[in-house]
This record gives structure tokens, C-alpha cells and sequence, in this order.
């Protein structure tokens, strides 16, 4: 059933020519009140935590880098790092060396541990954490052409006892490799000394842990400050070795990638960062220097 | 000829919404409304069938009206809007019963449009910043919104599985914002103080009303198959969107934050479900470049429809409510619809 205007209005378009396509309506938006973008980084966060610490990383713990000219200066990379230290220094040293230099935001792939702790959690994600989820790799990868950080040793590294340090524990199932296979980047392997004296691990509580649904808890040399060791590193010399990019020649979005290529490019990486490790050990005269 | 729409819960905001825009478009010969109780808001050509919750008699209307799309918009989606036994009723039972109707013999349906909820992605900790239609959940569904509207969904693409012929299009729409609309959320953000958990600023996805309702006609002109996130572009964290309000935040403690919400009824909050204090924790954001490539614009992104939600809260605060409340009278409305003495009296009264 119609009403008179409807008849009316269809007689109406019915003579009239159609004189323009309807235009594409235009998106309404507003303006924001904050820098935080779509994964939580906030770019101001971030510069006031460079400069609060910088300090620790120019004169506490005096990193030195080479090769920084492997790491592109636009699309994507995905960075991958020894991970050592019972609170993990390498990340910051690692996003503050290369937001610094390269002047780059770098995103930090890590497990969902730090999600649900209050403040913490925010925090991490306004420093550039995300959730180590393989649609949020890839779209930070392919899709925006970001450089992202991950550790493949997951919390193994950082959970292994003082006395194995720079021995690179396994690299998971490999996944890291994947994911840049399927967003068409490289691999940009680092290579970090320095972090395993920062807060080496010299006893752990595997029971307790368990207890307060942690991954590890450790007895750390630093604890020896007293409460001060929690948040205090030793000012372990940091040296910082970017190797060659690794490039896949295999076409991205796959679905699938072939398990073993997966693995064995997986076991090349660890075994690269693995030997510039030993290389830059040969070569250091002290933790301290 | 013309389509011929079947609109469920034409009393509900979203079903009032939508038969007005149907009505206003010439190639809908003819709009059905279904709903438990009277329409809301004026509607001219649209025809009301009361019914009960669950459709036990919407077999009988698909056969007798040969409607060709059915338009599902009647789900309880917001878990603070209903209890769980009613809920349960409308969404599950409901939406079995409309489906079983849909393909029975005898029905001419070949278009179910769904509007669904990117609520059935859950909140949680481990969840990606962008769900795709495809990702799979982290977690299985907890909680009974999340559960009811799993089933819903899931009967409804067996509907399209066991029947090629119909196209099935499940919209899942982001949290809804805009001058009418209220919900869970926006009734929080009209308090004095907003409701925020301590040492969480979650990251939050918005839909503007008026893309609402254009993304379910969009969804039913080009006869959209499968899933479909509906959200604006754009993340903003909860203490941002408090801002824009204009409002301060009152912080919940970050444990036990159930407790202290359901606490929260004696000082005056609205009820907040378990679904929404997860949302104020984790947030949620979802991928919408599917339905984008289906060729669907948006008139708001995120931002932009936090802006104009704001705008119309606060011209209610100064001028109140604009519009008095519409009310269904059967006479007038049959007099209006069938009698001959009108003409186009009705049409230009309502623009």
C-alpha cells in the first residue's frame, strides 16, 4: 500500500533525469583529547618516559649499538631479541635506543600477563605493549608497516638462572617466523649483552609463583640492596648488536606455511643472535665495561 | 514489485527506527512490525501485529503476508535491560521460533538480516585490539548475554547453511551511541561522576544510532551474507570519552570490581553487569573493514559519535525532552492507515 507522496515522489524521479550520482555521505568526526592511538601507545607518554630514562640509559647503563642501519626506516620489521634479566631491561633499552635514533615508535609484542594488573597494564600498553595475539602481528606489521618487537624465548629467558646466561633458551613453536612470513616483512635479529648482570636471577620460587599465578618468581643478586633490588639494576654495560634482516623469499598471506621451513628459519635466527652473542662476550673485557 | 519487510520489535527503539526507514523508501511495498507491546513512535504505513515473546504465531504471518525479508532486530543485547529468564525467552526462543517460521513451507523469505552485537566477542584480557568476524574467542562465552546471543547467532547461520537460497546477514554492531539512544553505557556516562576501574583505561569502539539503522538496510538491500562488524573508526580510552562528556571519573576498586558495582545501586549507578565491567577493564575493538569493502559509509566514527551523543545530552539538560512521548491509538492509527478521506496529510506532517 502507498500514500500519495510516495506515488508522488516516485512520479516526480520517474520524468526528472537523474542529474547527479548521490554523493558518498562524508564521515562525521571530532576532534580528540588525547594521543592515544587505536593500541593504546601514546606518543607524549612516551617522550616523557624517554626522558626520565634516559639518564639510566646513557650513564647507568652506557648502551652502545651497531648496526642500527639494518633496521628500515619505514615499513614494517619485525625485531626479535635475546630477553634476559629477572624484570627484563632489554625492552625499554631496545625501544628507547631505536625511538631515539630512528625516530620510530616501536611496538612490543608480549604475553597478556600485564593486562589485567591495574595500572600496570595501562601503563605497559601507553608505552607501546600489545597483546601478543598473531591478528594484532599482523596488522601492526603488513597492514600499518610498523616496526614490532618481540622476545621468542617468551619468559624463559628472563625465568633462567644466572648461571646459564646468554645460553638462548628455545624459540616457541616458531610462530614469530610465521607471522612475518605471512605479513611479508623481515626479521631483524638483535643481539643484547647486558642484561642478564642487570638483575640476575641466583634462585627461583617455582611453588610460590605458582601460588600468585606468575610465570617465575626469582631471588635475585639486586635483592642483596635490600627492598631498593626490586627496582634497581646493576649498571651492567649494555652493547646491542642489530645482525643482517632476514628476508623470506616466500609469498605473504598464506594460510599456511610449510612446519619445517617455519622451524628451521626459526632455528637460524636463534642460532645468528645466538653466535653474535658469544662474539660480543669474546670481546668484553668486564660486565662493567 | 516491491519488497515486503517483516520488522521484529517494532516497539523497541531500534525496530521503531528502522519501519521509519523503511517507510520513507518507495520500492518497500510493505512493512510488518511484530512486538509484545504498542509502537512508540508514529509510524504511517506500517502495519502492527501484536505478538507474544517467543512468536509462537510468526509461522502463520510469514505464510499469510509472503514477506520476502525479515528484519531481526528484537534481541536483548544490553544483559542490564532484562532478567536472565526473559532475556532467554526473547533472544533464544524467540529467534528459534523465527527461524523455524523463516523456513518453513509455504514462507517466501529470502533475506533474515540480524542485528547482533559485537558483545559476543567477550572482553578479556587476551583478546587481539581488533577482532575480525573470523577470529575465534580467546574464551568461550561466560556470561548469559554473551551466551544467549552465541545461540542466536549460531541458529541463524545454520538457517543460511541448511538453506542457500536465503541470504543470512549477522551485523554485528559496537557499543551504540547517539541523541536518542539509551543503554548500560550511556546511562553511566549521565551520571555527576562516570564509573571508571582504578588503574584500567580500556579502549573502547562506538556506533552512531544513524548507522545503525542505514548498515541494517545496507544489509538488506545488497543482501549481505554472513558476519559483519558495524563500529566507527577509531579506539578512544574510556578516560577520554568521560572527557569529552565533560564529566569526572569515579573510580571502582580494580578487585573484586563486581562487588563494588553491584554495591554501586544504594549510591545511585545504574545497575553494571558483569559483561560491562569486563568491557571498563579490557575494552574492545573490532575489525569493520569487511563491511567497508561491501561498499557500506559511515556518517560517524568514533569520535564523531561521541561528539554528537554529548551535543544532544546537552541540549536536553538545558531544554529538556524535545519531543513528547508518542502514543498508539489503535483508532487513529487504523483511521490513518485505511481510511480513504486521507490523502498525504499524514506523510508531511510527521518531516
Amino acid at each position: 500500500m502507498q500514500t500519495g507522496t510516495q506515488l508522488a515522489r516516485t512520479n516526480d524521479s520517474a520524468t526528472l533525469p537523474v542529474v547527479a550520482p548521490r554523493a558518498e555521505p562524508v564521515t562525521r568526526s571530532a576532534p580528540r583529547r588525547s594521543d592515544v592511538d587505536t593500541w593504546g601507545r601514546s606518543e607524549r607518554a612516551r617522550s616523557l618516559a624517554r626522558s626520565l630514562f634516559s639518564p639510566v640509559y646513557d650513564l647507568w647503563f652506557r648502551a652502545e649499538w651497531e648496526g642500527l642501519e639494518h633496521i628500515p626506516g619505514d615499513g614494517g620489521a619485525l625485531l626479535v631479541a635475546n630477553h634476559a634479566g629477572a624484570v627484563p631491561p632489554d625492552a625499554p633499552v631496545i625501544m628507547h635506543g631505536i625511538e631515539t635514533e630512528l625516530r620510530r615508535p616501536v611496538y612490543g609484542l608480549a604475553a597478556h600477563l600485564f593486562r589485567d594488573m591495574p595500572v600496570v597494564g595501562t601503563v605497559w600498553s601507553r608505552m607501546g605493549g600489545v597483546v601478543g595475539h598473531p591478528d594484532n602481528a599482523y596488522r601492526l606489521l603488513h597492514d600499518e608497516g610498523q616496526l614490532v618487537l618481540v622476545f621468542p624465548e617468551g619468559t624463559k629467558g628472563p625465568a633462567k638462572h644466572v648461571r646459564e646466561r646468554y645460553q638462548l633458551q628455545r624459540f616457541g613453536r616458531g610462530g614469530f617466523v610465521e607471522i612475518a612470513m605471512r605479513s611479508g616483512v623481515p626479521i631483524v635479529p638483535i643481539a643484547v649483552v647486558g642484561a642478564e648482570e642487570a638483575m640476575p636471577i641466583v634462585a627461583s620460587m617455582p611453588k610460590a609463583a605458582r601460588r600468585f599465578g606468575l610465570p617465575y618468581l626469582p631471588v635475585t643478586a639486586n635483592m642483596l640492596l635490600g627492598p631498593l633490588g626490586a627496582v634497581t639494576y646493576f649498571p651492567a654495560k649494555f652493547r646491542l648488536r642489530v645482525l643482517e634482516p632476514v628476508h623470506f623469499n616466500v609469498p605473504a598471506d598464506q594460510d599456511r606455511y610449510s612446519r619445517s621451513k617455519v622451524m628451521e628459519a626459526s632455528e637460524d635466527i636463534r642460532l645468528r643472535i645466538q653466535s653474535a652473542l658469544y662474539d660480543m662476550l669474546r670481546t668484553r673485557r668486564s660486565i662493567w665495561h | 514489485m516491491g519488497r515486503r519487510v517483516l520488522v521484529t520489535g517494532l516497539a523497541t527503539f531500534w525496530g521503531g527506527r528502522l519501519a521509519q526507514a523503511l517507510e520513507d523508501d518507495p520500492s518497500v511495498d510493505v512493512i510488518i512490525g511484530l512486538d509484545t507491546k504498542e509502537p512508540t513512535v508514529r509510524l504511517e504505513r506500517t502495519e502492527f501485529v501484536r505478538t507474544d515473546e517467543s512468536y509462537s504465531i510468526l509461522a502463520r504471518i510469514v505464510r499469510a503476508t509472503k514477506v520476502d525479508t525479515v528484519l531481526h532486530t528484537f534481541l536483548v543485547v544490553d544483559p542490564g535491560a532484562a532478567e536472565a529468564r526473559r532475556m532467554h525467552e526473547i533472544n533464544v526462543i524467540g529467534t528459534m521460533n523465527l527461524c523455524a517460521a523463516v523456513s518453513a513451507p509455504g514462507s517466501a523469505v529470502r533475506t533474515l538480516v540480524l542485528k547482533s552485537f559485537t558483545g559476543v566477542y567477550g572482553s578479556s584480557k587476551e583478546d587481539p585490539t581488533f577482532f575480525a568476524e573470523d577470529t575465534p574467542r580467546p574464551n568461550p562465552p561466560r556470561h548469559r548475554s554473551e551466551l544467549s546471543l552465541t545461540e542466536v547467532e549460531q541458529y541463524v547461520c545454520d538457517l543460511g547453511t541448511d538453506d542457500p537460497d536465503i541470504a543470512v546477514s549477522v551485523l554485528r554492531f559496537a557499543n551504540v551511541l547517539g541523541p536518542d539512544i539509551t543503554t548500560t553505557l550511556t546511562r553511566l556516562l549521565e551520571l555527576p561522576a562516570v564509573p571508571a576501574v582504578f588503574g584500567f583505561d580500556p579502549r573502547l569502539q562506538f556506533v552512531h544510532e544513524d548507522d545503525v539503522v542505514r548498515a541494517l538496510r545496507f544489509a538488506m538491500d545488497h543482501r549481505l551474507r554472513g558476519a559483519y562488524n558495524v563500529a566507527g573508526d577509531g579506539l578512544l580510552p574510556w578516560s577520554e570519552v568521560i572527557a569529552m562528556v565533560g564529566k569526572r571519573p569515579l573510580y571502582l576498586p580494580p578487585f573484586a570490581t563486581d562487588v563494588f558495582a553491584g554495591a554501586g545501586r544504594w549510591v545511585g549507578i545504574p545497575p553494571m553487569p558483569p559483561e560491562a565491567v569486563a568491557l571498563l577493564k579490557f575494552g574492545r575493538g573490532v575489525d569493520t573493514r569487511k563491511l567497508r569493502a561491501a561498499g557500506f559509509t559511515y556518517l560517524f566514527d568514533t569520535p564523531g559519535a561521541i561528539a554528537d551523543h554529548v551535543g544532544a545530552l546537552r541540549l536536553r539538560r538545558t531544554v529538556g525532552e524535545s519531543t513528547p512521548d508518542y502514543r498508539y491509538d489503535e483508532d487513529v492509527e487504523a483511521f490513518f492507515r485505511r481510511s480513504t478521506a486521507v490523502l498525504t496529510a499524514v506523510a508531511d506532517e510527521r518531516h
